[in-house]
């Protein structure tokens, strides 16, 4: 049982890395997308194998769903140009980027690998109660000290909605 | 046993790392918001890993937050692109200069 969620685990973790490298490295636009699909159903899940259920069903209905067929219909609408300009504006911003990315990385590895992380104070904290399924456990978190910011949600919706539709309408005077 | 939080966040920081280089090495806007995508999720992950450290759910209420945020910003972000195409037919971040000093 230990050797399954690592092996999960290892097979998970690779298919995300490579499909996000991938996803840099492609030239075309859907290829793209597609890739990132692969990152996101990986990452559902790494989600499902740390027991955030609900995240992870999350994570397939709005993210692999919704938001991808956004980017896909996005891609489509605009056509794919796959000639993209090599030659850099900025000579050195390409190898610079690269090169700070991987000190982004080793500090970020270094800081996940050395720092212990305490676990104290845990009466005061949202916690799963025995017996209590994940979705029970996170609603009653969300509904009771989140309700006001879980509410606040909607209003950036409805906001994003209107905003999306005044971008997006042809000014037909 | 299950796997050590540390190798999660390894890799949250792996993906988040592949995410900023896209950023910066991408000239398709398209792609660029797909790598900020990317790391938006680096950061899911990593919340997540940190909520099972601890035994605390809050961090799964910041994925919903971030999932939400995430939401509303791509459906925003694809609607000025789209009317940035319809402008100048180019999906080309360095054409869009025209606040450039």
């Amino acid at each position: 049982m230990a050797g399954l969620q690592y092996s999960v685990f290892i097979v998970v973790s690779l298919i995300a890395l490579g499909a996000a490298v991938s996803l840099v490295l492609s030239r075309n636009a859907v290829h793209s997308a597609l890739f990132l699909v692969g990152v996101l159903l990986a990452l559902a899940v790494l989600f499902l194998l740390q027991g955030a259920f609900l995240v992870a069903v999350l994570q397939i209905i709005v993210y692999a769903g919704a938001i991808m067929v956004l980017f896909v219909f996005v891609v489509m609408l605009l056509g794919i140009d796959k000639q993209e300009a090599l030659t850099e504006t900025l000579a050195s911003q390409r190898p610079l980027a690269i090169g700070l990315g991987l000190l982004l990385a080793a500090e970020a590895i270094y800081l996940g690998v050395t720092q212990h992380i305490h676990v104290h104070s845990v009466s005061t904290v949202a916690q799963q109660l025995p017996g209590e399924s994940n979705v029970t456990a996170v609603a009653r978190d969300l509904f009771t000290s989140w309700a006001l910011p879980f509410e606040a949600t909607s209003v950036l919706l409805i906001v994003a909605v209107v905003g999306v539709m005044v971008l997006a309408r042809r000014k037909t005077t | 046993m299950k796997v050590p939080g540390a190798l999660y966040l390894i890799l949250s920081a792996l993906l988040f790392t592949i995410g900023a280089i896209g950023v910066l090495v991408r000239r398709n806007v398209l792609v660029m918001f797909m790598c900020i995508e990317l790391m938006l999720n680096a950061v899911n992950l990593s919340f997540v890993t940190f909520g099972r450290m601890l035994h605390d759910l809050t961090g799964q209420i910041a994925v919903f937050f971030v999932l939400v945020v995430a939401a509303a910003e791509v459906v925003v972000g694809l609607a000025i692109i789209v009317s940035i195409f319809r402008r100048r037919a180019s999906a080309d971040a360095d054409q869009i200069s025209l606040l450039k000093w």
